[in-house]
């Protein structure tokens, strides 16, 4: 187990400085940092100059990164051009979104499974046909269409909610979570649904209905269990992307989490904001990753890691 | 290390697409390990290949016939936009903004005063371009990378599943803001050069599975004893047994890549301004949502059916090809 995981760690390492460096030289590569700076005109080249050579611009690119990952690891994120920490605006930023996060993760979990077990069992049903269909017209209507509609009817028609969000608490959440969770439900739901009628023509659950268990505990204990493998390797990797793929919900609904604060990042060409978020949103998904990994020892006994 | 079940490779894939683009990844998984199914034989008693047995499928399949008249009509529309439209989507009378339907208009107007009929008609033209040009780039490129990383295997093809690793751990939606915010030019082409970029991965990582599984069969065993060429045995042996995930994978992806576009031109840096896309149009009508609400559902509701029809589509056209569910 100590091994497994070691082994893994070691092998996170050439990805994650892979991806940053990836998005560290698109960042800089194809916009000029200076030129948000000074406003709708350009900078004066003596002015350019100078603050290049504050932010330590005019060194060649590599050494710029060599720096920049340097001064990560021991927590210094660099400060935004305005003057403001990137550190400072992750604690505002970061909490709001992981909460968006746990709502949506919670909504794939509960709505998904649910409806992806009760399907699977009856495959071919009427139930099963509907809520397959359903589930197609979801993944179809892109994320920023049906937040946009949710505001319209919830929001603004009948004023269940309140169409912006405010100061980001839980109960506020709760809608965007749902828009932001929508098409990973989905595919939650399909998936479940795919490995619970595959599974349960399987062997472990003839022997459980054999010995006489009570059907809920066979499809919960025995059935469930194990189909849940690919529903966890998929929400796993699904965190970092809704992290990431807050920018559209979180515009929709102006909350001021992550994807806000990189939106406004890339839009003001603000390099340091943009390579730090993405550089903790990559990590994130890395990390997620892995216990997904090690999640499966958990679900399915026959897997042990040496 | 005897045991290791769960790879990377083996989790789902296209987590970097977002959780948007692997809608059948896994179900291709599964297609991959059983590449061609028994043969079954025709009323003549004739064997019958998996594509006619597919198309056989496909044609009794209501799902597949109603999804292809849609595409087939979007498709039409987007070569001749002014055939069912009159007038330019360029159009627009601000005296209008915001009025209801009228005659020469049954969608209304928009915040601009511009037809919301016409828009939405000429807005398919953006959709159906850069689905199509995104799919073919992202499956030639990926199965092109993937199927070379299979059958050679070694150095190269270790290299190219780190290469992968690294593009599924960046959000797509972030790569798209970063990459094509300082792009200027206002044509389909950075859109489909930044799909292409950041989606051949998926492609490549399900076309080397499935390449394994193919060169292990005792056909190519016996066609490389027959003294046969690499070039001939990938092309001519393997790639016809091979490609069906890839097409899976594809057609569903092209539904993705549309939805794709809208997203990125209404957060601004897909399709900008003079040009016509359903995502410019539902991002310029959310301002004006109280009082014009019908800017914002047409072209919504274009976008969803034209989404939907391609990845019903695409869902077809695994069944037909999946030899488990016959």
């Amino acid at each position: 187990m100590a091994r497994y995981v070691a082994r893994r760690l070691l092998q996170m390492i050439p990805v994650f400085i892979g991806s940053t460096l990836l998005i560290f030289l698109m960042v800089n590569v194809m916009g000029d940092p200076i030129a948000g700076l000074c406003g709708e005109r350009a900078c004066d080249l003596a002015t350019a100059a100078q603050l290049k050579r504050e932010f330590g611009l005019d060194k060649p690119l590599w050494q710029q990164y060599a720096t920049y990952m340097g001064n990560v690891f021991t927590g210094d994120f660099g400060t935004a051009f305005n003057g403001q920490k990137v550190t400072e605006l992750m604690g505002s930023a970061f909490p709001v979104t992981i909460r968006l996060t746990i709502v949506a993760i919670l909504f794939e979990i509960v709505i998904g499974v649910t409806l992806g077990v009760v399907t699977g069992l009856r495959r071919g049903r009427p139930v099963d046909t509907g809520v397959l269909l359903g589930t197609l017209v979801v993944i179809s209507v892109p994320t920023f269409v049906t937040g946009l509609l949710l505001q319209l009817l919830l929001g603004i028609k009948w004023q269940w909610i309140s169409p912006s969000v405010r100061y980001g608490g839980f109960d506020e959440l709760i809608v965007p979570g749902l828009v932001l969770a929508s098409v990973s439900l989905a595919y939650v739901t399909r998936l479940t649904r795919t490995s619970i009628a595959e599974n349960k023509r399987s062997d472990y659950v003839r022997t459980a209905v054999a010995k006489g268990l009570p059907r809920h505990r066979v499809v919960v204990r025995h059935l469930l269990r194990n189909s849940l493998i690919p529903v966890v390797t998929f929400i796993g990797a699904d965190i970092g992307a809704l992290m990431g793929g807050a920018i559209v919900t979180e515009r929709i609904f102006n909350i001021r989490g992550v994807g806000f604060q990189l939106y406004q990042g890339i839009l003001r060409q603000n390099t340091q904001t943009v390579v730090g978020f993405v550089t903790v949103l990559v990590l994130v998904f890395l990390v997620a990753n892995l216990l997904v990994d090690l999640l499966y020892a958990v679900l399915d006994p026959r897997i042990r890691y040496a | 290390m005897p045991e290791q079940p769960h790879e990377p490779e083996g989790a789902i894939a296209g987590t970097g697409m977002g959780a948007t683009m692997d809608l059948g990844a896994s179900e291709a998984a599964t297609l991959e390990r059983t590449p061609a199914g028994p043969r079954g034989t025709g009323p003549a008693g004739k064997p019958r290949s998996l594509w006619s047995d597919a198309w056989r499928d496909l044609r009794r399949n209501p799902v597949f016939l109603l999804s292809a008249l849609v595409i087939v009509f979007l498709v039409l529309i987007s070569l001749w936009p002014s055939a069912i439209a009159s007038g330019s989507p360029l159009q627009c009378d601000l005296a209008r903004a915001q009025d209801g339907a009228g005659p020469g208009a049954p969608f209304g107007y928009d915040g601009q005063g511009c037809n919301v009929y016409t828009r939405t008609v000429y807005g398919a033209r953006a959709s159906v371009t850069v689905g199509v040009l995104a799919t073919l780039g992202v499956a030639v490129t990926g199965s092109v990378l993937g199927a070379l990383a299979g059958y050679f295997g070694g150095v190269w093809d270790s290299v190219l599943s780190r290469i992968t690793d690294i593009f599924f751990a960046i959000p797509v939606l972030l790569g798209g803001l970063v990459l094509l915010s300082v792009v200027t030019s206002n044509t389909v082409w950075p859109v489909i050069g930044f799909m292409v970029l950041l989606g051949w991965p998926q492609v490549s990582r399900i076309a080397r599975g499935s390449v394994i599984t193919v060169k292990q069969n005792d056909y190519v065993q016996a066609a490389r004893a027959l003294g046969a060429s690499d070039s001939r045995i990938l092309l001519r042996h393997i790639a016809p047994n091979a490609v069906a995930p890839v097409i899976v994978v594809s057609t569903i992806a092209l539904g993705t890549y549309i939805a794709l576009e809208a997203t990125l031109s209404y957060l601004g840096v897909g399709l900008k301004p003079p040009s016509v896309s359903w995502g410019i149009d539902i991002s310029a009508a959310s301002p004006y949502v109280r009082n014009a609400p019908h800017a914002l559902l047409w072209p919504s509701g274009a976008l969803a059916v034209t989404v939907l029809a391609f990845i019903m589509l695409g869902d077809a056209v695994r069944d037909a090809l999946d030899p488990k569910l016959r």
